[in-house]
């Protein structure tokens, strides 16, 4: 049996612990970056071990491979630059034919390269840390793409040098999104199921939906927090549900979100 | 050498949160993430005092937490639960038993994340569930089952290390040695 001093113990931690849970979210925020800012001297040492380990799998690459794998960036190189040529004079293009309709001039994004350095510890969550904070002017809500492009997420939590990211399937990660289709049908992208994180739900579309397996869905721009026509999944399946009051869609991520290392901040 | 263990003991655990979220070939292998602290509380528990059981659960819990989604603080209580029963059973636990170890480990890896998620649902949070979870909890208490003498022998190394062994007693008693010749 509990002995007298183990529940004055239980009761003091329980004590605390319910002061810290009932914290305001804005004092919880600091108290629990400031906990998370411990753990840096450690961000710094697990990246140095990541960049030596690296450092030394190039030694070892043999040289008739990485001459082999220069040629062919080279060649996509190349190809690239042909596209962004051809991408720049439809810019252009664009840019006169708004200013002949008189719509308002679309920006180009401003993308920052950031590095995954941590997970999410609990298999209930979704989210994982970078390695940009506010002095690399991250704030919250800023979209997150993989670096192929496709929407992967959100900031969530900014600290002065990591940041956490929201990833989609999370419960508190929703995205207004549209399927391709002639209709432009709309809905919205909620949670993912714990074990495949590749499949998410895509919610509220009207229930007349022309929808097939393999169409494109993208960001609506709805919402105003992610840009419009960022480019999110293919759908995979679709029922009606709610006695057909609206359909629901699965859709798979273009993105492979168990395996990310790198990723883009997107500034819109 | 008591303080020591409380250091070496919060020390683990400082440096298992990390790992849990640093290392991430366990989740690409199975689809979950292990968890190595009710593990070490129930090291905690079984070799040390409770002021060391409440700082390891209530520091452990919040280093966990910062580097996590979950509310600070939602994970301290099921690891200072777990450990509290374990302390108050300690004395009928064959804690060098490795069988013994590993069941424990068991038990408090499947009780731990159970009880946290409670916490986030009765907080009104909507963590990630559904049929996967019950193979991410398998997994996870299984993992626990592992990791729990991993920590005892751990700490045991260090212990042989760094403390003072005991020593051997002799056969030889003063007080029963034949006196020889004449006095």
């Amino acid at each position: 049996m509990l002995r007298r001093s183990h529940y004055m113990a239980l009761g003091a931690v329980a004590l605390v612990i319910l002061v810290i849970l009932n914290l305001p979210a804005q004092s919880a925020s600091r108290l629990k970056l400031a906990i998370g800012s411990l753990f840096l001297p450690l961000f710094g040492l697990a990246t140095s071990g990541q960049q030596a380990a690296e450092r030394a799998a190039d030694t070892l690459t043999p040289r008739s491979q990485l001459v082999r794998e220069n040629e062919q960036l080279r060649r996509e190189n190349a190809q690239l630059r042909l596209h962004a040529v051809q991408s720049a004079e439809i810019f252009r293009e664009n840019a006169r034919l708004r200013q002949l309709l008189g719509w308002q001039q679309k920006q180009p994004w401003k993308l920052k390269l950031a590095h995954v350095v941590l997970r999410d510890p609990a298999n209930w969550w979704r989210t994982r840390q970078i390695d940009l904070g506010s002095r690399d002017g991250i704030r919250p809500d800023l979209p997150i793409l993989s670096p192929e492009g496709y929407l992967i997420g959100r900031v969530g939590a900014v600290s002065l040098t990591h940041s956490q990211i929201v990833l989609l399937g999370d419960p508190t990660c929703r995205v207004a999104a549209l399927v391709e289709n002639e209709a432009r049908d709309t809905g919205m992208i909620g949670v993912a199921g714990p074990f495949d994180g590749s499949l998410v739900e895509m919610s509220f579309l009207p229930p007349n939906a022309v929808l097939k397996p393999g169409q494109n869905v993208s960001t609506s721009g709805l919402g105003s927090i992610f840009p419009k026509g960022i480019p999110i999944g293919k759908v995979v399946d679709f029922r009606p549900v709610e006695y057909g009051l609206s359909m629901q869609a699965r859709v798979k991520l273009g993105a492979n979100l168990s395996s990310l290392e790198e990723v883009w901040v997107l500034f819109p | 050498m008591i303080a020591l263990n409380t250091v070496l003991i919060l020390l683990a655990a400082f440096l298992g949160a990390f790992w849990q979220s640093a290392f991430q070939g366990i989740y690409r292998l199975l689809g979950a993430q292990i968890d190595l602290l009710p593990a070490l509380i129930v090291y905690a528990s079984l070799s040390s005092g409770l002021p060391t059981i409440t700082l390891t659960a209530l520091l452990g819990g919040l280093f966990v937490d910062s580097l996590s989604a979950n509310p600070l603080g939602v994970s301290v209580l099921p690891l200072l639960i777990v450990g509290l029963v374990f302390y108050s059973k300690r004395d009928l636990i064959l804690r060098d038993q490795l069988f013994a170890q590993c069941v424990l480990g068991f038990i408090a890896s499947a009780v731990v994340p159970a009880l946290t998620v409670l916490l986030i649902l009765t907080k009104g949070h909507s963590p990630l569930l559904g049929w996967g979870s019950l193979w991410q909890w398998t997994v996870m208490s299984a993992a626990g089952a592992v990791a729990t003498p991993v920590w005892f022998g751990l700490f045991g190394l260090f212990d042989r290390a760094l403390n003072y062994s005991r020593s051997a007693e002799t056969t030889f008693r003063p007080d029963r040695e034949i006196r020889r010749g004449r006095r």
